[in-house]
Parts: C-alpha cells; structure tokens; sequence
C-alpha cells in the first residue's frame, strides 16, 4: 500500500498537518489500516525531499512535526495522477500459502483432500462472515469502509471459489481413474516389480489441479 | 426455542439401478430468530433439503417438526395450512404471477387462507412498504427490475405471521448490490424472530447468516463455529 501517494491525495485537498493527515488516512481507509504518526513525517520528509510537497506558513522549524503544515506541488499533483492510472503489478502469482498446501496434501498418502479442502473453506466462511457483520453494522453510511470490506469479501470469496472448483478437479480425476498417493515401501525387493510411484514431473502427477482434468494422464506402472 | 427441526432425514429418488440417495441422516436445527445457509457443490441435497424442510416433499426416513410439530403424521388440510400460514418461501425465479399487480401477488396467500380481500391487500401494502415498494404495488411483474421482484417475492413469503422462511438461491439471478440487499432483508426478518434457512452456492451471501452448514453427497459434513465478535477482526488486521 501506498502512505506516500495517499498522503499526496489527501494533501490534493489543501494544505494540512502531520496529525490531521494521519487522522483522515485512517478515516479514508475505513479504519482497517492504522498509521502511525512516525510514518507520516518520515514519508512527508522524503516527499518534500523528491519535491512533491512544501512546507506551508514559517517553515522555520527545521525537522517535521506538529508545527509544520504542508501543501503538494505541481510535481506532487503530475505525480498522484499518473500513479492513480498505473496498474499495480499483478502479473506475477503470489506465493499462495492455501494453493501450496492443497498442492502438498494431493502428494502426501492417505490425506483426505476433502476434509482437507473443507477445513480451509470452513475458516474463509467464518472470515467472511465476520466481515460481513462489520458491513451490517455499518449499514453503508461509511463509503471507504464499504469499500474496503467489500474488497476483502471479494478477496476471500475468489480463494473459497478456488477451493470449490479445486474439489470438483480431484472428484473429477478420480472418476476418470487417476489414483491418489499411496503409502510406498521403503525398500521394494530386487526383481519385483515396482510400487506406483507419482510420475517424476509434478504436473503430470497432479493433473487435478495444474490441468483440465481432462487429459490423459500416464496410469503409474 | 427450535422453529425447525430435521430428524435423521435421508430422502431417496427411484429405485433399483437408477436409485438416487439425495439426503442421507441429515439432523439439523433452526431456532427462532436464526438464519441458517446451506451450502454444497450442485446435487449434494440442498433443493431436497428445503423442498422437505418446507413440507413440499415428504422424507423417505426421518422426521421434520415445524414449532414442535411433527409434519409427517399431520393431516393432509393441516399442513397446507402449515404451509400457508408459518412457512414463506421464496425462489431463485422469483415466481411471481405475472398477470397479477405487486399488491395482489403479495395478498394472495392470505386470501387463499380466508382472510377478507380488503385485509389481504392492506396487509401486502404494509409488507410492501416496509420493503421500499409501497409505489410499485399497483405495477405488474414485468414492470418491476429484478431485484423489485425479488423483493415482492420475500413480502409475499413474510406477509401475516410466518415463522419460518425457506429460500433457494434468492439472489440468483440479481447482480451482488441486490443481492446483498436481499440477504440484508432476509437478516432483518430474522431478527424480529423468523428462523430462516438459506440455500446458496455463494459465499459472499451465505456469509450473511449465523450459521453456515455444508452438505456434501446428500451429508451435512460440517459447519461454521458460532460468530466471534466484529471487535476480533479489527484488532487481527491492526
């Protein structure tokens, strides 16, 4: 998240101190994200520093604090617009703890995939009914915390989304005979021949969930 | 007090090869005032589920008790009246009479039920008012935007004293504005004391109720925890 551009936004407004901007920030983000007042200088100082806000009125006090109001440049305001309209960078997939441990349990023998699923999903319906519940106590008179809520209802309902369609791949592997991981002998005898074992590429050995379901998959020999 | 109760409900379609077992031991409770979501992947039981807990199907094992009462053994006029005067239901299609106005769509079953037409259409002006219709009564289904026909749907299925709402899939077919509107309804109506039982695929909805319970192959496999406070949440994200 971005303190250095949303202080420039609220700075967009006229000139204001320290204290105020870390009040209405957290008023603007509907509470969910406090800021302490330390950050609050410390940023100001660097963007006074690169141009983008001035200080207002004396200025003589030389370090930042409760004295010292600021105002945003024309560099300041160039440099909001342009980071309002630049999207962030979601190109690459975050490292999803959840995916990763659904991704394990379909490699570890004997797990229970939908009680492992369902554990998962149970804890993001009880998140998201918490959530909720801000929102009906809130009963919108609050924009930005509507807002905020709504994003993180999103947020978790697209990973319960994942899970469901997650099940629905294993359920559909199985009917088309893929075989989940089975408990393996240490030491298979000499000359007998050899346990399934899950093939040496990962993908093919979870087509479940890295594919359509669809595909052949090469049954273990 | 318990409004619903499902006993040991297992339900099974056809026979032999083409035999299909919808519920199996299904055991659920709904109080007064509670409002239950059921949810579940497509044919886990949940339209079977609501079709049986609202009297319209009966189980082929197991026992389902509306206020204490045991639906099974009531005579056939009794539970029509059960069904007339404590149970609401409302649909994904909304199902409204389109050749009737808002009003009379919602008037109509307590005329069925012998109230004067006079009292029946003042008491669906009230519900409809309630629900920020009161200017549409006079219109026709094909008059009204989706979510307004949803909401004539919910005061059809309130309207006099009915104790317990069943609702498949209500915001279906509504964008997630109106349907967050009609599961905030829905909450509201559970709050003066009507047990509710909402099914629904969406998580965002079902996160409306107080309880989420989870069907699977026809099973009632699991269920959210009773709700930690609002303040939890907020200090978790601080």
């Amino acid at each position: 998240m971005s303190v250095r551009h949303a202080l420039l936004a609220l700075l967009s407004e006229g000139p204001k101190y320290g204290l105020q901007l870390r009040e209405e920030f957290e008023a603007n983000t509907g509470q969910v994200w406090p800021l302490n007042v330390g950050q609050v200088y410390t940023t100001l100082q660097r963007l006074e520093r690169d141009g983008l806000v001035a200080a207002v009125g004396d200025g003589e006090s030389m370090e930042p604090g409760p004295q010292k109001a600021y105002r945003i440049t024309d560099m300041g305001s160039a440099e909001l617009a342009h980071w309002l309209r630049v999207p962030p960078d979601l190109s690459t997939p975050p490292r999803d703890d959840l995916v990763m441990k659904v991704l394990i349990a379909v490699r570890v023998p004997g797990t229970d995939m939908s009680e492992v699923i369902q554990a998962h999903r149970r804890y993001l319906i009880q998140l998201m009914q918490e959530w909720t519940r801000l929102k009906e106590d809130d009963n919108g008179r609050d924009l930005a915390f509507s807002l905020v809520v709504d994003s993180e209802l999103f947020r978790i309902d697209s990973v319960v989304r994942w899970l469901d369609a997650a099940e629905g791949r294993l359920r559909r592997a199985l009917a088309d005979g893929w075989k989940p991981a089975q408990p393996a002998n240490v030491s298979p005898p000499i000359g007998q021949p050899k346990l399934p074992r899950p093939p040496a590429r990962p993908r093919a050995a979870i087509p479940a969930l890295s594919d359509t379901g669809q595909q052949e998959t090469e049954p273990p020999q | 007090m318990t409004t619903l109760e499902l006993r040991s409900v297992s339900k099974v379609y056809g026979r032999g090869a083409a035999e299909v077992q919808a519920l199996r031991d299904v055991s659920l409770r709904v109080a007064a005032g509670e409002m239950v979501a059921v949810m579940g992947p497509s044919g886990s039981g949940k339209s079977s589920l609501l079709t049986i807990a609202g009297t319209l199907e009966e189980p082929t094992s197991g026992a389902v008790l509306v206020n204490g009462e045991d639906t099974l053994r009531m005579a056939g006029s009794a539970k029509s009246r059960l069904r007339r005067q404590t149970i609401g239901y409302v649909f994904q299609d909304f199902n409204l009479l389109p050749g009737l106005t808002a009003a009379e769509n919602v008037s109509l079953p307590l005329e069925l039920d012998g109230t004067s037409m006079r009292k029946a259409h003042l008491a669906a002006l009230k519900a409809l008012e309630e629900l920020s219709l009161g200017d549409r009564a006079s219109h026709f289904p094909d008059q009204l935007s989706g979510g307004e026909r949803q909401r004539v749907a919910i005061a059809r299925a309130v309207v006099g004293e009915r104790t317990l709402l069943l609702a498949d899939e209500p915001s279906g077919a509504l964008d997630s504005v109106n349907g967050e509107s009609v599961m905030r309804l829905i909450h509201t109506y559970c709050k003066r004391g009507t047990a509710a039982v909402v099914v629904t695929h969406d998580a965002q909805l079902a996160s409306w109720a107080d309880r989420v319970v989870f069907l699977r192959d026809g099973r009632l496999v699991d269920q959210t925890a009773a709700p930690a406070g609002p303040e939890t949440l907020l200090e978790q994200s601080s």
